[in-house]
């Protein structure tokens, strides 16, 4: 119980700090990709505080409330899995999340933010499927759905669900918002028209939104840690090792690829799911 | 501390530009001058934006384009007209349908002259917005607090 | 004894006095006084029977004799009006089964033993609370959306008499099937809601109306076909006539397998399962309190209901696959087909068949776990989708439109019509609420069965429903510009009816493991004589709980919000070019132009006939092919 309150009260207070970091690391690494110096790396942190102190406009009086819930939420979600909870109320709760600052785009009620949101709830259906999958795959290794009970596993999961792994990684793109998938909004100095989904929100309002990815991007991460970390001590070094690996490849692929269109974002997502994700746990079912 | 100067957000509208200051403008952002190393981002969105970069004049279809993306903008703000269309209308200032420079509709902080603007005459114009925009910032923070002060909490302002 | 005479008879008894009411007032005062009444004899039979349940045997032959006078008189209906609009099939239809059924009838059913014609169990009791509350509130709904109704359709023809009387008769037929024990009772009662059903739809005597009360009868007479079918198949060649025992009778090797199928497809029809779904739809036609009675809450339970009472039985043999994939397929193609669909009344029937495919599937596999999950699924969706429906009709009647593009910034237009939609879309899918704690518990169930096929089913399918809900909740909650708000004409029978409902469904989220010890797996543990652990843990009944406290907050927290906001009210971004407000602006020619946003419909890639044909060719496939594999013995 302490472990698991210590490692909530950690991700809740030191998560935005590590969030911001590597979202920092990230854009620098981008800059040196493409040849270019790169802002400071504490420049995501600049970003956010500047915008804490704007002044905050609004097209009505409730949409910002919708993203102060989706903060809310994020957190709770990533409180959730740090504790160890159930892996489906994680995803679950996420859900319940992203549908909050999908129904604050749809209240400022602007095209582009409409358009955005319509475009977040397209990749909501495009890769839910494999997240849940994902988690069934766990649960069908592990007998749990139980994130303490998952990481305790005799070898690594990765080595029963090599398709689910795949897959699970193949949406990454779309949860962390980076090329080619990067629909509903782009991320940092990425050139876009306008800004999707956060259209309408500025100042504090845009600075939650930005703090809820440096949460969500977090545990996002550790959804991978939890397929490379199994009972041995010290194997959360491996574990590590493979999100750094995964987000330095996501980085790569958001560099080298142009954003496609929707359908093909959606309808690759799901064949991916149920390609993969299927035979994954079809082997698996076989096995038993 | 400010983080104001350490992360300006930029809007760039073309004006009646004849491209010329606009390839300009995106050459600040290429490898060879980088603005990102300042925390320049260039937002496409005047929400999110802190400085207004309008290159080309205004003319009588544009007029309420530009007052509309200025009034868009959060405070503090600042306007830096780039190239000699923008600041004065240039040459086309005598067209029919051409009002002059940006300042016939919004207040411009910066100028920047040339045809086009050298990406480094246009850094040079942001960096010296920056130094604006922070005293707008303060400035900002000062009326804030007042009316904070002034404003007791109210439930009437729903919707 | 006497409440179960209470139940069955006394909505028949109101039916049959507010057929010769024609004054207004009256049928107010009768209408509220006997939803009252049905609200408390449905909690006292709970109350009453909660410890010992109840098993009645009633050897009397005169009811059975009854029986056959009255369901031959409504076949005679059936052939009248089949006459009068040149139908053939329904006439070729009930001839057969109401024949078979009293051949079987005289000759045959005295010899088989019956102990309990009326059993009262905690599932019985589920159904009873559901009809009785949820069908009563409805009742006392549509006193004033009928009026309102005639009101706008001056071109239909009032007959409000044999609409209440038709509410009520059908709510007694539900009790019916549900406190029957004796499938021959059953049956009985099962007919009695196909033709109430049929009569309901075909209320406005339009040419479509018409057309599709016809459609529902055909499907659910070869429902009722397939039901009389397997009662006497068990009367014949197992010898039994009661529900009960099929279990029983299952678990000591006796071979089913037929009379499974039968009553399979039975159940399938009356939930408006893929290949019978088109009825559903069709029924939308129809004025919408009808359409919560019947078509979301209550006689497409039936169907749910029957298959559930045999899925233990199910679970033993390839009548369970046949169950389990009708429920799957219908599950994932109706919740895409739901994506394409803008009309509110179309989008609710879509999400019903899905739904209901997914208690099917449920009821199919037939484990433990699974009935569990189906008979929350029942409870939550009854409510929830009862509220939708009663919400919508409301916003139509005042807004003349129930079109979902229209309902764009109800938030503004009909705030607190709003508020109960955004109640009832979240009781449809949102975590923490009801409908997703039992799909988190079907989908336990499905992968625990091993059934790989269908957890991918499940899998694509939520994402799905959480796409075509998402959306509806992103058109309520757009604020438009005050000036579009709508007076707002509701009645204080509609304020109790939805009022009600939107507690309901709340309350229900944090009653649920109550449900759960108290009616759910008592009646499992007898079921199945084991006794399990909880199928969702406790530690996790406490998180949702506090995700539904943080929830519940949120009105509280919005009003903080608005009140310590200083924010500076700007236009919305459209290149510059709003004209003024959020509402106009300048277009490419420079003209005024009214901003329309809409939501995506993907027509081109989820196409309604195109799903709806690849659903009927797949589940006739598996039903006939099981049907014969069945029938030939061969497994």
């Amino acid at each position: 119980m302490t472990g698991s309150t210590l490692s909530v009260l950690l991700y809740i207070f030191v998560g935005p700090i590590v969030g911001g970091l590597i979202s920092g690391l990230d854009r620098k690494i981008t800059a040196r990709m493409q040849g270019r110096y790169g802002p400071p790396l504490l420049q995501p942190f600049y970003d956010v505080f500047k915008l804490l102190s704007k002044e905050s406009i609004a097209v009505n009086g409730i949409q910002n409330f919708f993203i102060f819930c989706f903060l809310i939420f994020v957190v709770f979600t990533g409180s959730l899995f740090f504790m160890g909870g159930d892996i489906l109320l994680v995803i679950f709760a996420l859900t319940l999340a992203s549908i909050f600052m999908v129904l604050g785009a749809y209240c400022a009620n602007s095209p582009y933010s409409s358009i955005g949101a319509m475009r977040e709830l397209l990749q909501m259906m495009a890769y839910e499927p494999m997240v849940l999958l994902t988690a069934i795959g766990f649960y069908v290794v592990t007998k749990s759905f139980n994130i303490t009970e998952i990481m305790g596993f005799n070898v690594p999961l990765v080595l029963y669900l090599p398709g689910i792994f795949l897959g699970f990684a193949y949406i990454l793109t779309m949860k962390l918002r980076k090329s080619p998938f990067d629909l509903s909004m782009s991320h940092h100095a990425h050139q876009e028209v306008v800004k999707g989904i956060t259209t309408e929100f500025s100042g504090s309002t845009l600075a939650m939104i930005e703090i809820a990815h440096w949460y969500e991007n977090l545990f996002l991460m550790g959804f991978i840690f939890l397929f490379f970390v199994w009972k041995m001590p010290g194997s959360w070094l491996v574990g590590l090792g493979a999100c750094i690996i995964m987000y330095f490849i996501e980085i790569v692929l958001d560099n080298a690829s142009a954003r496609v269109k929707w359908q093909l974002a959606f309808s690759s997502a799901w064949i991916v799911a149920a390609a993969l994700g299927f035979t994954n746990l079809l082997i698996l079912f076989l096995m038993k | 501390m400010s983080f104001l100067k350490k992360s300006p957000w930029i809007i760039h509208y073309d004006g009646t530009s004849c491209n010329g200051c606009d390839i300009e403008v995106l050459a600040c952002l290429t490898p060879l001058y980088d603005v990102e190393r300042f925390g320049v981002v260039n937002t496409g969105n005047p929400k999110h934006a802190d400085i207004l970069l309008i290159t080309g004049s205004v003319n009588e279809q544009n007029k309420d384009v530009v007052w509309q993306i200025f009034n868009q903008m959060a405070n503090p703000k600042v306007v830096v007209a780039v190239g000699i269309c923008a600041t004065s209308g240039g040459i086309f200032a005598e067209c029919y349908n051409v009002m002059g420079g940006v300042d016939k509709i919004i207040p411009v902080d910066v100028y920047v002259p040339g045809c086009a603007a050298r990406p480094e005459s246009i850094i040079d114009g942001v960096v010296k917005a920056l130094d604006i925009l922070e005293e707008k910032r303060v400035a900002l923070a000062r009326r804030r607090r007042k009316a904070r002060k002034a404003r007791p909490v109210s439930l009437t302002n729903l919707f | 004894m006497e409440s179960i005479l209470l139940l069955i008879l006394f909505p028949l008894f109101t039916g049959t006095i507010l057929l010769f009411v024609k004054n207004d007032s009256l049928r107010k005062i009768i209408v509220r006084l006997a939803a009252l009444i049905l609200i408390a004899v449905s909690l006292l039979t709970t109350v009453r029977y909660f410890n010992d349940g109840l098993t009645l045997a009633l050897h009397r032959e005169w009811i059975n004799y009854g029986m056959v006078v009255i369901e031959s008189i409504l076949a005679i209906v059936i052939i009248a009006l089949s006459i009068k609009h040149k139908k053939h099939l329904p006439i070729l239809l009930i001839l057969i089964q109401t024949s078979l059924i009293n051949w079987y009838e005289f000759t045959h059913s005295h010899e088989v033993e019956i102990k309990a014609d009326i059993v009262i169990d905690r599932f019985t009791l589920i159904m009873v609370l559901i009809t009785g509350v949820i069908g009563s509130l409805i009742c006392v709904y549509a006193l004033n959306y009928m009026k309102d109704y005639h009101h706008h359709h001056q071109e239909v023809k009032d007959r409000r008499p044999f609409f209440f009387f038709l509410l009520f008769a059908f709510l007694s037929a539900m009790f019916g099937i549900v406190l029957s024990n004796n499938l021959l009772w059953m049956y009985f009662f099962w007919e009695i809601t196909t033709l109430c059903s049929f009569l309901l739809i075909g209320y406005t005597q339009e040419e479509t109306a018409v057309k599709n009360a016809f459609k529902a009868l055909i499907m659910n007479l070869l429902g009722g076909f397939g039901f009389a079918a397997g009662i006497i198949y068990l009367g014949y060649a197992v010898g039994t006539q009661e529900l009960n025992q099929l279990p029983v009778l299952a678990q000591s090797g006796i071979d089913l397998l037929i009379p499974a199928v039968l009553l399979a497809i039975a159940g399938v029809s009356k939930s408006a399962q893929m290949p019978f779904s088109s009825w559903l739809l069709g029924a939308m036609v129809a004025p919408t309190p009808s359409s919560a009675l019947l078509h979301s809450s209550t006689m497409v339970k039936a169907g749910v209901y029957l298959l559930i009472r045999i899925a233990p039985i199910l679970g033993f043999n390839v009548a369970g696959i046949l169950v389990m994939m009708v429920g799957g397929i219908t599950f994932l193609l109706a919740s895409l087909m739901a994506i394409t669909q803008s009309d509110g009344k179309k989008v609710l029937a879509y999400s019903t068949i899905s739904n209901l495919g997914l208690i099917v599937a449920c009821a199919g596999i037939g484990s433990y776990e699974s009935i569990w999950a189906g008979m929350l699924l029942i409870i939550f969706h009854a409510i929830a989708k009862s509220l939708m429906f009663l919400s919508v009709g409301t916003v139509e009647h005042n807004m003349g439109s129930r079109d979902i593009e229209d309902m764009h910034g109800l938030i503004i237009k009909l705030p607190e019509m709003a508020l109960m939609m955004t109640i009832g879309i979240a009781g449809m899918f949102l975590a923490p609420f009801g409908m997703l704690v039992s799909k988190w518990a079907a989908l336990k169930a499905f992968i625990d069965s091993d059934n790989i096929l269908i957890v991918m089913i499940l899998v694509f399918g939520s994402a799905a429903t959480l796409f075509y809900w998402t959306k509806w909740l992103g058109k309520l909650v757009a604020v438009l510009n005050k000036i579009e708000r709508i007076p707002s004409k509701l009645t204080f029978d509609e304020w109790i009816a939805l009022g009600t409902h939107a507690v309901l469904t709340v309350v229900i989220c944090f009653a649920f493991p109550l449900i759960g010890n108290q009616f759910i797996e008592p009646y499992l543990n007898a079921q199945f004589a084991v006794q399990m652990d909880a199928v969702i843990s406790d530690g996790n009944i406490k998180i949702m709980s506090m995700m539904l406290g943080m929830i519940l907050l949120i009105p509280l927290g919005l009003l903080g919000f608005v009140a310590l906001k200083e924010d500076r009210i700007v236009t919305s971004y459209m290149g510059g070019v709003n004209q003024g407000d959020n509402r106009y602006f300048t277009d490419a020619l420079g003209n005024r132009k009214k901003m329309y946003l809409s939501n995506w419909y993907m027509e081109k890639y989820f196409s309604e006939t195109r799903l709806n044909t690849i659903g009927i060719i797949t589940t006739s496939a598996v039903i006939v092919v099981i049907f014969f594999m069945a029938l030939g013995g061969v497994l």
